[in-house]
């Protein structure tokens, strides 16, 4: 594999017909979704976000996915080069697999949430073999 | 490796110093008009310096990447940032209904715009935010200077 450098990735504002009563930016993160035999995977980037601040929803097929970051103290401080803006996150999702809610599973680490969804039993495939007479 | 300057150098007595000049506010001039967050870096990790009276700080974006494999290093007055990033879960038995994570490797520099005292730089990671803390050297501190009445 040829040797690639990291590009950043210019974050999206959300677009809503309703607006948040808070001044701050509000970002669409970016997802890596992958589904398995058993499970519905998301992966989601929201640096800046604790564990805390992290909010999952299933409602009706509607995942959200949102993220509040804790404001850090910067007061006193000048800029000289600001390539980032501290924002919430919130992203949607219309999840058509059967889903187990019970078992659905979430971790934060370093600002990456991982999230599985596990697929109701029945999802599963299932081989049928087709035998001669 | 993407070096960001904070000052040109002036040069004396340069006949192409008035040209320079112009250069550069016709670049701020166009940097102005896209967006209103400055500066639009397209290197990885994403940047906020700050300073106070005090210390210079540096705060990078770094989600997914373990504390420590980030690998921070500094030579004279240059900064640099290295890791790599391991989020990519390449699995042909996945099927992706959306890859928008990058990874790979990535490392950037930075010219530091004063000295900085080396062996008193801290650095913290928290939530995928890496802060750095870098005390300026003593003797480009602000200091007061007591105006005595004669």
């Amino acid at each position: 594999m040829t040797e690639k450098e990291m590009q950043i990735q210019q974050k999206q504002e959300v677009q809503q017909s309703g607006e948040p009563t808070k001044p701050e930016k509000q970002y669409v993160p970016a997802v890596d979704i992958f589904e398995t035999a058993e499970a519905v995977n998301v992966l989601a980037e929201m640096p800046g976000v604790a564990k805390e601040g992290v909010e999952i929803e299933l409602e009706n097929e509607t995942l959200t996915i949102r993220g509040t970051v804790a404001s850090e103290n910067q007061e006193g401080e000048t800029f000289l080069l600001r390539e980032f803006e501290p924002g919430s996150y919130l992203r949607r999702f219309t999840v058509t697999e059967t889903i187990d809610q019970e078992k659905i599973q979430a971790t934060m680490a370093d600002g990456v949430l991982t999230l599985v969804l596990p697929k109701v039993a029945p999802a599963k495939p299932r081989r049928i073999e087709v035998r001669g007479i | 490796m993407a070096i960001i300057r904070f000052s040109d150098q002036k040069l004396f007595r340069n006949p192409w110093t008035d040209f320079e000049i112009m250069r550069r506010e016709l670049d701020s001039f166009f940097q102005g008009t896209g967006s209103n967050s400055g500066g639009r870096a397209t290197v990885f990790p994403a940047l906020n310096i700050s300073e106070d009276s005090a210390n210079i700080y540096v705060r990078a974006e770094i989600p997914g990447v373990p504390a420590s494999e980030v690998e921070i290093s500094i030579e004279g007055d240059t900064l640099t940032i290295r890791g790599e990033r391991k989020t990519c879960t390449a699995n042909e038995k996945y099927s992706y209904h959306r890859r928008e994570l990058e990874c790979g490797k990535f490392s950037r520099a930075i010219a530091l715009p004063t000295k900085v005292q080396v062996d008193r730089i801290e650095a913290k990671a928290a939530d995928g935010i890496v802060t750095i803390t870098l005390p300026k050297a003593e003797a480009v501190k602000p200091k007061q200077i007591k105006v005595n009445v004669g």
